[in-house]
């Protein structure tokens, strides 16, 4: 590979380089918005039902794994950091600390997903699932019900745009190691960025709504 | 050109996420009655304020991209007034509870 600097590629429907960074940063926190409402859907409906069923709300949560819940919090904050510093890295053009930042990030989300696969393993294994093997011995079954229903909705929704993020960045990984983001070209690298600190404050939402509505 | 921005930022950043962290675990297990669900949504807000600043740049961002930011919030906020004024409105919030 050709190690001379060029200067960043201008698209044809661009006045400038400035111009078309801050169009894709537009897009990105466009379709974001769009996201927010996406998940506000089931944001709303868990509004509605713990509104109507405070002390079936608060039962329900207290099964939840809160330890894993809450480890996957930290794991995610701290891939929001490494991929911040992986931004920064693509705007310096430091190639190698970019590859890095970037299967970093990649192996914290795959970090979050095992987590989630052990805690989805308990709620399994103690019939936290709604339908024919749903098992509560407590009162306001109903409403259990509806939480465990939005609890795998939710985080499950969430799970799906996770893995969709790491795959983003290892696919960003192996392009930064052939220098695609090297002369300025780091949008990519910005607005995938973007993406997954939404996820983040998406996780820093269901984390005290679903594990900590019941004070422990 | 973008400013940019020393690492101790990011990790300053990072650093007060991991602090508001354990304030929202540790009200977790401390009783406050009622006021247990706004306090956890306003350090909700708060991580999510910082991480918004400061991870997705938007402090020394365009007014354009202020805009585009607020306005995924405020129309989430239009959804569940809306919503909530009408169930409150036909009395479904009295209705019998499971």
């Amino acid at each position: 590979m050709s190690e001379v600097v060029a200067s960043p590629i201008l698209a044809q429907q661009f006045d400038d380089i400035e111009q078309q960074r801050e169009t894709a940063k537009l897009g990105m926190w466009v379709f974001l918005a769009t996201e927010v409402l996406f998940f506000g859907g089931l944001f709303l409906s868990y509004t509605v039902y713990r509104y109507l069923n405070p002390e079936g709300f608060a039962a329900a949560s207290r099964h939840t794994e809160v330890i894993l819940g809450g480890a996957n919090t930290a794991v995610l904050l701290f891939s929001s950091t490494l991929m911040a510093l992986a931004v920064r890295a693509a705007k310096l053009g430091r190639r190698r600390h970019l590859v890095r930042l970037l299967f970093a990030t990649a192996l914290f989300g795959i970090g979050f997903m095992v987590i989630k696969a052990v805690e989805y393993y308990k709620d399994i294994a103690d019939h936290l699932v709604p339908g024919a093997n749903f098992q509560w011995s407590e009162a306001n079954r109903g409403a259990a019900e509806i939480f465990w229903w939005l609890y795998w909705a939710m985080t499950g929704l969430h799970a799906i745009h996770v893995t969709i993020g790491v795959g983003i960045m290892l696919v960003l990984a192996f392009l930064a190691r052939r220098g695609h983001f090297d002369n300025g070209n780091y949008m990519a690298v910005d607005i995938a960025g973007l993406y997954w600190h939404f996820v983040d404050i998406v996780w820093v939402f269901l984390f005290p709504l679903l594990y900590l509505a019941g004070h422990r | 050109m973008e400013t940019i921005h020393p690492p101790k930022l990011y990790w300053k950043n990072g650093a007060a996420l991991m602090a508001l962290l354990a304030l929202t675990w540790t009200l977790g297990y401390v009783n406050l009655g009622l006021f247990n669900l706004p306090i956890a949504l306003c350090i909700s807000f708060a991580k999510t304020i910082l991480i918004i600043l400061f991870f997705m740049h938007i402090k020394g961002s365009s007014r354009l991209l202020h805009l585009a930011a607020v306005t995924g919030l405020l129309w989430l906020f239009i959804m569940l007034l809306l919503t909530l004024s009408d169930y409150a409105s036909r009395g479904w919030f009295s209705s019998p509870k499971y």
